[in-house]
């Protein structure tokens, strides 16, 4: 066959160019552009290179919410991976109950983040919310809103509960998928029900582990409503994650310089650590 | 080690059976002997992974009882049982290594580790992984994995019995003759009760010393190679073992023999007095082309038959001729030669003519 030299063919990658550009790159360019240029008004705009980059690595306010933001994921992950395998073997495998239990679990992923956050600032309440009073009547001190242990634990159940069934549900279609002959090959090996779970049900949910993983670590990484509707970042700023601290920097103060700088390393920080996890994750299993 | 018995035994995957229909299995007794190799055959569908799945405790019998050694196991876990079973398709932990896969099962048995390593070796010997004991078990090729789970269940020393269910499948045909060599080998070895599931007659024959032929549900024959061949309890033992399988013909009584179409059978005086008291008219006569000779001469026990066709098979050559209406199969050897549409005459021998009644073979009472 004679292969035809044309260059006109480049037009065809015209519509994914467009698709791209429009959905990723010319947002984020305008926000490089921001960050490295000082803007006082149309016309009155000075490069200022990687100034602001230095200025908000140095920022301490900034520092500390990228901190609370790596224990909050970090916390997140430790508690919801876990939990949710365990309640995805717990639930039963088919059936009316299978499904019933699938849709009652299902149910805090269709409820919108901000009304999430509200149905939780009232029910964890000492006053008026079910949870709070019950807590303060079992004689512990609990106080939300002014105690900081308190708040960070509030925040925490409230993600758990929202999105651990994301965990399980994902869980539950990979142990589904497990062949049945597995179970049996395992039951003639009298393998115990740890060995089960070790050798044959966790390896084999690994690529869902992998999607859960990365899923709630972006989520979590970039949680804003939920706690913002709870705690409002307090008390004082001892909730305030990283996208509160970017937002009120960009739309509270105007200081779009700097809130451009830090939402690019907030974006590398992101994409570094998913990166990290993957190939952590798919290379820890290759044959040395 | 032991004798297992099945006693009674019917099994239907469907809560409330209401006729023999569906049954998977229907009333059997059965008894594999302690240390025998038996093969259990059968085509798909008739019911001999049921009865695999039950010795084992995969599956509960729903009725009749699973014994071993005479003790009652039916609520017994496969655990329990202490049994091992390969299956169709191979089944290994992804994660482990081929070492450990192969030790698995031993260390869930709590055997000591000097002794995990000594017999791991030994059966990676026999299986010819051993190169292979320090690869991750779910980067080897179909067979390679295959091996291994047959290793699972050869490691055990202790067993009650191994069931293979057609274990071979996935394997390519001259590995599968060299691995059914090896089980017999292991077998001799170790003298432990093992049977193997398969719809191969040929699979089925080399390595069991008794071969149990199952149809619809039902243990047909139990016996020898030999004696399926040459004695098919069953009309369906006949068609299924041997290629091709026997001649049946379905037949008429008449005076001193049987009838089919314009050819007359005479038959031995004490089957005409059997058939004489039997009331059905299912009655059929079986031959299998292999017995059946062409004869050079015409005489009184020839039959004439035009040959329909002549296919070389390389070793040996089947006719096919038509008889009366029917279409009979002879095997002739390499050289015979015949043109389609020619005349030859046909006879059989009549100790090889079997004679069925209701499907089953009627046989002469031993006074």
């Amino acid at each position: 066959m004679n292969k035809i030299p044309d260059n006109r063919a480049w037009w065809l990658v015209l519509p994914v160019f467009l698709l791209v550009a429009f959905s990723a790159l010319i947002p984020l360019m305008t926000v490089v552009n921001y960050s490295v240029q000082d803007i006082f008004g149309p016309g009155q705009a000075y490069y200022v290179g990687t100034e602001w980059f230095k200025e908000v690595l140095a920022d301490e306010r900034l520092r500390d919410s990228l901190v609370r933001q790596f224990v909050f994921s970090g916390f997140v992950l430790l508690i919801q991976i876990p939990l949710g395998i365990g309640v995805a073997l717990m639930m039963p495998k088919s059936g009316i109950k299978g499904s019933l239990c699938l849709i009652l679990i299902a149910i805090p992923l269709l409820i919108p983040w901000n009304v999430v956050g509200t149905i939780w600032q009232i029910f964890a309440r000492g006053d008026i919310g079910l949870f709070g009073w019950g807590i303060n009547q079992l004689g512990i001190d609990y106080n939300y809103t002014g105690d900081t242990l308190d708040a960070w634990l509030t925040v925490l159940l409230m993600d758990v509960w929202h999105w651990t069934p994301l965990v399980a549900l994902l869980c539950y279609s990979g142990l589904r998928a497990i062949p049945e002959a597995f179970y049996q090959a395992a039951e003639i090996d009298r393998a115990s029900k740890w060995a089960v779970f070790r050798y044959i049900q966790l390896p084999r949910l690994k690529s869902v582990l992998i999607i859960a993983v990365l899923l709630r670590f972006m989520d979590s990484f970039m949680i804003y409503i939920e706690p913002f509707v709870l705690t409002g970042g307090g008390p004082g700023s001892s909730t305030t994650f990283l996208s509160q601290t970017l937002t009120t920097m960009a739309i509270g103060q105007f200081d779009l310089g700097r809130a451009a700088a830090f939402s690019l390393i907030y974006f590398l920080i992101v994409l570094l650590i998913s990166w990290l996890f993957f190939t952590a994750i798919t290379h820890a299993d290759k044959e040395k | 080690m032991a004798e297992i018995q099945l006693k009674a035994l019917a099994h239907s995957y469907i809560a409330n059976p209401a006729g023999p229909g569906d049954y998977a299995i229907r009333q059997l007794d059965h008894i594999w002997h302690k240390g025998g190799a038996y093969a259990l055959l059968g085509p798909s569908g008739c019911g001999k992974s049921t009865m695999l799945n039950i010795i084992s405790g995969l599956v509960q019998p729903s009725e009749g009882d699973v014994l071993f050694d005479g003790k009652r196991v039916n609520e017994l876990s496969p655990r329990d049982r202490n049994i091992a079973q390969v299956f169709q398709f191979p089944v290994i932990y992804d994660s482990m290594t081929v070492y450990e896969n192969l030790a698995f099962p031993l260390k869930n048995n709590k055997v000591p580790a000097a002794k995990i390593k000594t017999r791991v070796q030994e059966i990676a010997e026999v299986l010819e992984i051993e190169d292979k004991l320090h690869k991750k078990a779910k980067n080897l090729t179909a067979d390679e994995k295959q091996k291994v789970s047959m290793g699972r269940g050869l490691v055990r020393e202790d067993v009650s019995a191994i069931l293979f269910d057609e274990p071979l499948t996935v394997i390519d045909p001259q590995l599968k003759w060299k691995l059914r060599r090896k089980l017999k080998q292991i077998h001799e070895q170790f003298d432990i009760t093992m049977v193997y599931v398969t719809h191969d007659q040929l699979e089925a024959s080399t390595f069991a010393d008794k071969i149990a032929v199952m149809y619809d549900g039902q243990v047909v024959q139990f016996g020898s190679p030999t004696e399926l061949f040459e004695a098919p309890n069953h009309t369906f033992v006949g068609y299924f073992i041997g290629s091709p399988g026997m001649n049946i013909v379905e037949v008429e009584r008449c005076s001193g023999g049987v009838r089919f179409g314009s050819i007359v059978l005479p038959l031995e005086a004490w089957q005409v007095e059997l058939l004489e008291r039997m009331e059905t008219s299912n009655v059929k006569v079986g031959i299998r082309p292999e017995f059946i000779e062409i004869s050079p001469v015409v005489s009184d026990d020839t039959y004439a038959a035009e040959v329909l066709d002549v296919e070389d098979l390389g070793t040996y050559k089947i006719v096919t001729a038509q008889l009366g209406g029917q279409e009979v199969k002879v095997r002739q050897n390499e050289e015979f030669d015949a043109i389609v549409g020619t005349r030859v005459d046909l006879s059989f021998p009549k100790q090889w003519l079997l004679l069925y009644v209701d499907e089953f073979l009627v046989q002469e009472q031993q006074p």
